[in-house]
């Protein structure tokens, strides 16, 4: 069993840097450390101006979701052993603005996620006096998938549309919107349909796969994307063959 | 060598990469991805095919057998094959991508895969097996 | 309730070539389930007053997250408020302040169906109605749960749901360093913004902290990187006391390494807990009987103190199955079946894949008691109001006291409902009556600003690195002010806090920049965090009692004589400690025995 392992970790100091660099480290190998814990001990005992963001370790917070070899994973739940004998390759998360050695700017996604409007949207309240809005669990399981999203953006750093095109809303946002749709007590797909069938919307996606893939929680972007594709295709025919109908 | 930094205080300067134009060749799952793009030129060259193929057969008996003599070709048996091998991969990818698209739940379960990729192949045979049979039993 | 003020803040243009300067009506420092929950409130109170979150993470990071088991209200016929109250009540030792319990508990139901109207996916009974499991130390069911995920989705509604309002602006990503006080009220704070390093002042008319606890204190705990007990520490160093400091909940079943919490619900759907003998050890500790099914309040249902010191005695008599991180013990729900596992707790066997690399349904878990909630917190009244006026809390971070010396499990994310609205309204009705800031609030916050600099960012040599003094006060702390307490292991860990916020000043920086620097922060939370510590062993020590979570082997018993009071531990003017003790407020239910397993 190997003592070590080596790790090339980015770095960049806007103060210091106009472009990343890598950095060499060699951390001890412990067969239940994850990559975070070799940050960790970097951090702790090795360099402690290493940026990096990290908070639950338990892979539900998504604040550490970072390029591990070239795939984006969270570092929290990815074991070192799995990478044996090195050297790991860590970066900052894909097709993102870096900030500082692993960290990214992520303002992109939380305008596109408000953008969705994920919240339930209703036409009517219903006064709490009534008590809850009955929902049987097979209704719960039709979107129950979409709503497990920890919003860790490994998904955008996946998608090469993304990457080419910044204006695209991403696996993400969709998917949450997608969640919203298809929970029985919202009344605002019509709402989100204008915004998600414009070009930069579910249209931009050309069902690479690479998001759903990439989900560590079994969300299924692409999944959502092509479904809502179908839905909006059908609500066009719906709209080009019915003008009068009301929206 | 490096540039100096431009650096205003509590200004820092976000680092872009640049996304090359090569990005899909890095990884094979991205070569496969846009093979699987370009197979669609592939199901293109069939549907022109057919439209040529209509338009021999419209202009009677010798303009069809020229267009026969051309089939014969090397040019166009490896154009034939080969497009033939990417439209296979066009239908597999395609078919089991469906149920993403299409989750079809009974009784609030959701049915599994191969429900619904196994009969759109079976569909898929079964047709190529009776197109087969009437061209060939002629 | 308008107060005077001093110069108006007329030369604001002067201030703000010097220091940038945003004002809001009310400021929220954190922003999980309580601060979204007190946003949303101040933004229904009245559209028109501006609100801020400030949180040094995006809030769908915040610890609120990680919760899985459920929370408690009452909705089922079967059930009542008394019901909830006196579980509650009996569950806390006592400690608990009766009439906020009341208004707790009837306050509950309609803040979690408030939430299910703003779509928070609870799971569901077969014809749709809202679902309710077990759950320990509560006689009935009433902890309402959306799969083992509890605190994500409702941490995730709230953040949605609060998108809507465009009254509130978040401060994504601003670490709060200091509250700004002045002539006796709290008017605003001073952050850090992190993407850039600037130090900016956030002046507002009402303060409301919602940072969560400070498991981080100790070296085993379910607790996030980022509960460093922030906004325990920013209204210690301003004046207000923090109540029941003493009592920290262990949870009694978290994985060895990495401490991640193995939900309660394991146990509330059936799961055993066996020592090296593969015995069902609790029932040794008055806790009842073994029986084939999980009854609640008993066994394995039993209150998590409870459990707690039942390992630690079974690790005094060599019970304990020694693991390469120290003794454990094993967590069994095998028996329960692959089909009800992957229903009612798939988090839990994927925590068990991911982390440790062991399978439930076929595998015995490897559990310890780690340290899990913080009971006591800032102290605050029914309407999360503290001493300092203007300044609110609401969550963990506070101490209404509604959980007393033990809180029972599931009534937490309630807990931030409730007051988070009831912080959220009472700040809200505070600020419409406040005019705006003095001027000698901004002198504070420049001095402030050069104190980060000098004493941080600026600073060179150094010999102790943060990471050492972190931990060898978590090692303390564990050892001083752990399970089981004495006069000598407490006085021990005091001297020794107090010799590590000495080496403190002698810390090392090796991180000069000011874009996104997390040793600044790391540093910065650490402070935090040794007043913190100090506060909980100097209020153990003062305890010379056994209730609750606080057990001095020195003292075995309760005294409900001297000690049916909260503790209030003041940090005064020259650094000295003062304790003092205010009685609970005792409504409808006299003291009486804490009995579990009948």
């Amino acid at each position: 069993m190997a003592e070590t392992i080596a790790l090339e970790v980015a770095r960049y100091r806007p103060e210091q840097e106009t472009e990343p660099m890598y950095e060499h480290f060699e951390v001890p190998f412990r067969k239940d450390w994850v990559v975070l814990d070799a940050l960790n001990y970097i951090k702790d005992k090795l360099d402690g101006s290493l940026s990096y963001r990290w908070s639950c370790r338990m892979g539900v917070c998504g604040s550490c979701g970072m390029m591990v070899n070239g795939e984006p994973k969270l570092t929290c739940a990815t074991f070192l052993s799995h990478y044996i004998p090195g050297p790991v390759r860590i970066e900052p998360l894909r097709y993102f603005p870096v900030v500082r050695d692993l960290v990214i700017e992520m303002t992109d996604f939380m305008v596109k996620l408000k953008s969705v409007k994920p919240w339930i949207i209703r036409e009517d309240q219903k006064p709490l006096a009534e008590g809850e809005f009955l929902q049987t669990p097979e209704q719960l399981d039709s979107y129950k998938q979409f709503s497990m999203c920890i919003n860790c953006l490994l998904c955008y750093a996946a998608c090469p549309v993304y990457g080419l095109d910044q204006h695209f809303i991403g696996p993400a946002a969709i998917a949450l919107a997608q969640r919203y749709n298809m929970d029985s007590r919202d009344q605002g797909a019509n709402e989100r349909l204008d915004i998600l069938s414009q070009h930069e919307g579910i249209w931009g996606c050309t069902f690479v796969g690479e998001c759903t893939k990439a989900c560590p929680k079994n969300v299924d972007p692409a999944g959502a994307i092509q479904q809502y594709k179908l839905k909006a295709t059908k609500e066009w025919f719906k709209d080009f063959l019915m003008p009068w109908r009301m929206k | 060598m490096k540039d100096r930094p431009v650096y205003t205080e509590y200004h820092p300067r976000w680092y872009r990469a640049r996304v090359s134009t090569y990005w899909w060749t890095r990884q094979w799952k991205y070569v496969k991805f846009i093979l699987r793009e370009l197979s669609s030129l592939s199901v293109a060259y069939f549907v022109v095919l057919t439209l040529l193929q209509l338009r021999a057969l419209g202009g009677g008996p010798i303009s069809y057998g020229a267009f026969q003599e051309w089939l014969k070709t090397p040019l166009a048996i490896a154009l034939n094959i080969i497009s033939f091998f990417f439209v296979l991969f066009h239908a597999t990818t395609w078919f089991n991508l469906a149920p993403s698209a299409m989750p079809l739940r009974v009784r609030g379960k959701r049915l599994p895969d191969w429900v619904i990729i196994g009969p759109n192949y079976i569909a898929w045979l079964a047709t190529s097996a009776v197109v087969a049979w009437l061209i060939l039993r002629g | 309730m308008a107060r005077e003020t001093g110069p108006g803040l007329s030369n604001v243009d002067a201030w703000s070539r010097k220091m940038d300067i945003s004002s809001h009506d009310v400021l929220l420092v954190g922003g999980g389930g309580a601060g979204l929950r007190a946003a949303i409130a101040v933004s229904e109170v009245d559209p028109k007053l501006s609100v801020a979150v400030a949180s040094k993470v995006y809030p769908m990071r915040s610890h609120t997250v990680s919760a899985e088991g459920g929370a408690a209200a009452v909705i089922k016929p079967d059930d009542s408020l008394d019901e909830h109250a006196y579980d509650t009540i009996s569950g806390g030792d006592w400690m608990c302040d009766q009439d906020a319990v009341e208004v707790f508990v009837k306050e509950a139901p309609e803040e979690m169906l408030r939430l299910e109207h703003w779509g928070c996916p609870w799971s569901r009974e077969p014809g749709g109605h809202i679902a309710v499991r077990a759950f320990g130390g509560m006689k009935k069911k009433r902890t309402w749960y959306a799969a083992d995920k509890t605190g994500f989705h409702m941490l995730h509604t709230l953040f949605q749901t609060s998108l809507k309002y465009p009254q509130v602006t978040r401060y994504d990503e601003w670490f709060v360093t200091k509250l700004l006080v002045d002539d006796g009220w709290v008017q605003g704070a001073v952050a850090i913004e992190l993407m850039t390093g600037r130090i900016q002042a956030i002046l507002a008319k009402a303060v409301i902290l919602c940072t969560g606890g400070c498991g981080r204190v100790f070296p085993f705990t379910t607790n996030a990187n980022i509960k460093n007990g922030d906004g325990m520490a920013l209204a210690y160093r301003a004046g207000v006391p923090l109540k029941d400091m003493e009592f920290v909940q262990y949870h009694p079943t978290g994985l060895p390494f990495t401490g991640i919490l193995i939900t309660e619900a394991a146990r509330a759907e059936g799961g055993y807990l066996i020592n090296k003998d593969g015995y069902r050890y609790l029932q040794d500790y008055n806790l009842g009987a073994p029986q084939p099914k999980p009854v609640l309040r008993s066994m394995e249902l039993g209150p998590r103190d409870r459990l707690s010191q039942a390992f630690v005695k079974e690790m005094e008599k060599g019970r304990t199955i020694e693991g390469p991180y120290g003794p454990i013990v094993h967590l069994d729900i095998r028996h329960l079946g692959d089909k009800l596992i992957n229903t009612k707790l798939p988090f839990v066997r994927e925590l068990c894949l991911k982390y440790q690399n062991i399978d439930p349904v076929r595998e015995l878990i490897p559990v310890r008691p780690v340290v899990h909630y913080m009971m006591g917190g800032v102290h605050t009244d029914i309407n999360g109001a503290t001493p300092l006026k203007g300044l609110f809390a609401a969550g963990e971070v506070a101490c209404v006291s509604i959980n007393g010396a033990n809180r029972l499990g599931s009534n937490s994310l309630t807990e931030l409902l409730v007051f988070g609205a009831r912080a959220g309204k009472a700040a809200a009705a505070f600020a419409v009556e406040q005019k705006g800031p003095s001027s000698r609030v901004m002198a504070q916050a420049l001095e402030e600003k050069q104190r980060l600099e000098e004493e941080f960012l600026d600073r060179t040599g150094g010999r102790e690195r943060i990471s050492t003094i972190r931990g060898e006060m978590q090692k303390a702390v564990e050892e001083g002010a752990g399970i089981y307490r004495t006069h000598a292991s407490l006085a021990t860990a005091l001297t020794k806090i107090q010799e590590l916020q000495a080496r403190f000043r002698d810390v090392a920086i090796e991180d000069h920049s000011h874009t996104f620097n997390t040793e600044l922060t790391a540093a910065l939370e650490l402070s935090f965090m040794l007043d913190v510590a100090e506060a909980i062993v100097q209020s153990a020590l003062q305890r010379t009692e056994s209730r609750g979570a606080h057990q001095r082997t020195d003292f075995p018993k309760r005294d409900d004589e001297k000690f049916l009071a909260h503790s209030l531990i003041y940090r005064q003017e020259d650094s000295s400690l003062r304790v003092e003790y205010l009685p609970v407020t005792i409504t409808r239910w006299p003291p009486a025995e804490r009995v579990y397993g009948k």
